[in-house]
């Protein structure tokens, strides 16, 4: 009950991209079409439950233990960042074709602030995890969750900006100023999610 | 003196990361909600790229080329705990305000953009200007959204309340209002440019 209701939350009312802030960087550079952000928002999925778990099992059993917290920032960007190589290098490997649809949105990854951020929530069990125990496997649901709204802002997006390539723009709104009111006018229907989750929440109780 | 000046210039008005190469967004949209927290974030992202700058341009003949990104990162995010732990001790308050956006620093494109492209091709004196210039151009730009979403949102300059509530415009210390601000800002700079061409 509560996983429902972590997902329904990091994916509407609490959207990674146009609520929290995080990864804005590829929703504004790749989503002119939406094949490519698509694959950008399988690729960020993939690479951010593995991260999570990861950093997750680090800060539990070496942070942690041996006490040395202020290490937090420089490791988990280095495993964050091996993890990615590692990754890419496997997935040439293994499938040639997924690294085809996947592999220039890899490299980009490593500096992907909702990677980091959303590794650090789950390390420091700081994310709204609606009432359920912070355990690693609710950490992943929050990771996949988060990943599923990071691709579905990034899709819709996409489409929005396809449609307005097609029409003339006033000179100077051309570009990113036009590409963030839209993202602003997107955050504005995101919100009206507000609630929805502690709606449910109300229901099923 | 007058090289030194020009790079300053350039990281401030030329190449002002926010406005023009349009960099670290995250920080840019999240944190400006008062003029005060974006002066706060524009200054701690300003630390690090000083300082970031300068030891990546110290370091440069040291770091072999095929493991620099590397190399640049764990610079960086050595900066960057340093930064935690001063604001940690000395301004508790605005750490936890801007919370996340502090150790995320380490993957702000700016900082690794400006290494990559200034810090490792220059000496460390001009990379430190370089270092201050973008800085300044990052906090000038994040103070200026924070001071106009404030004013409309909350009608206060810096924590000074000025018009009455039933004049603010709640959706402007929003999420929605972090994008439009900006885009339309973005928009006076892009009039500004095309009238001198």
């Amino acid at each position: 009950m509560a996983y429902f209701l972590i997902f329904i939350s990091a994916i509407f009312v609490n959207n990674i991209v146009l609520s929290q802030f995080l990864g804005i960087c590829p929703f504004l550079g790749v989503s002119k079409k939406i094949p490519t952000a698509l694959g950008m928002g399988i690729a960020v999925s993939f690479v951010l439950v593995i991260a999570v778990v990861a950093t997750y099992l680090l800060q539990q059993y070496v942070l942690v233990p041996l006490n040395v917290g202020f290490l937090q920032t420089i490791l988990f960007i280095l495993v964050i960042a091996g993890l990615v190589q590692m990754l890419e290098m496997i997935i040439r490997k293994i499938s040639p074709s997924l690294y085809q649809a996947l592999g220039i949105f890899l490299p980009l990854i490593t500096t992907n602030c909702c990677v980091l951020g959303v590794s650090l929530l789950v390390a420091n069990g700081t994310y709204q995890a609606q009432g359920a125990q912070l355990t690693l496997l609710t950490g992943v649901i929050y990771a996949f969750a988060t990943a599923i709204g990071f691709a579905l802002a990034l899709v819709i997006f996409a489409g929005i900006r396809e449609q307005l390539a097609r029409v003339q723009i006033p000179r100077n709104m051309q570009g990113m100023a036009i590409a963030l009111i839209t993202a602003g006018l997107l955050a504005l229907a995101f919100m009206g999610f507000n609630g929805v989750d502690a709606g449910i929440a109300a229901l099923l109780k | 003196m007058k090289k030194y000046f020009e790079i300053f210039i350039n990281g401030v008005v030329k190449e002002n990361p926010t406005f023009v190469l349009l960099l670290g967004m995250c920080p840019t949209l999240a944190t400006t909600t008062s003029a005060l927290n974006g002066m706060g974030m524009g200054l701690a992202t300003m630390f690090v790229l000083i300082f970031s700058n300068l030891f990546i341009s110290l370091l440069k003949n040291l770091i072999p080329d095929g493991v620099r990104i590397p190399c640049y990162i764990v610079v960086i995010a050595t900066f960057v705990t340093i930064l935690q732990m001063l604001m940690q001790a000395y301004v508790p308050s605005l750490y936890s305000t801007l919370g996340l956006f502090i150790p995320l620093i380490v993957v702000n494109c700016i900082i690794l953009g400006r290494a990559e492209a200034f810090a490792a091709k220059h000496n460390p004196l001009e990379s430190l200007v370089d270092g201050i210039g973008t800085g300044l151009g990052f906090t000038c730009a994040l103070t200026l959204l924070g001071l106009v979403r404030e004013f409309l949102g909350k009608g206060s300059l810096f924590g000074n309340v000025i018009l009455p509530s039933q004049m603010n415009i709640l959706v402007f210390v929003l999420a929605p209002g972090a994008f439009i601000t900006l885009g339309l800002l973005i928009a006076v700079v892009n009039s500004v440019k095309n009238k001198k061409d």
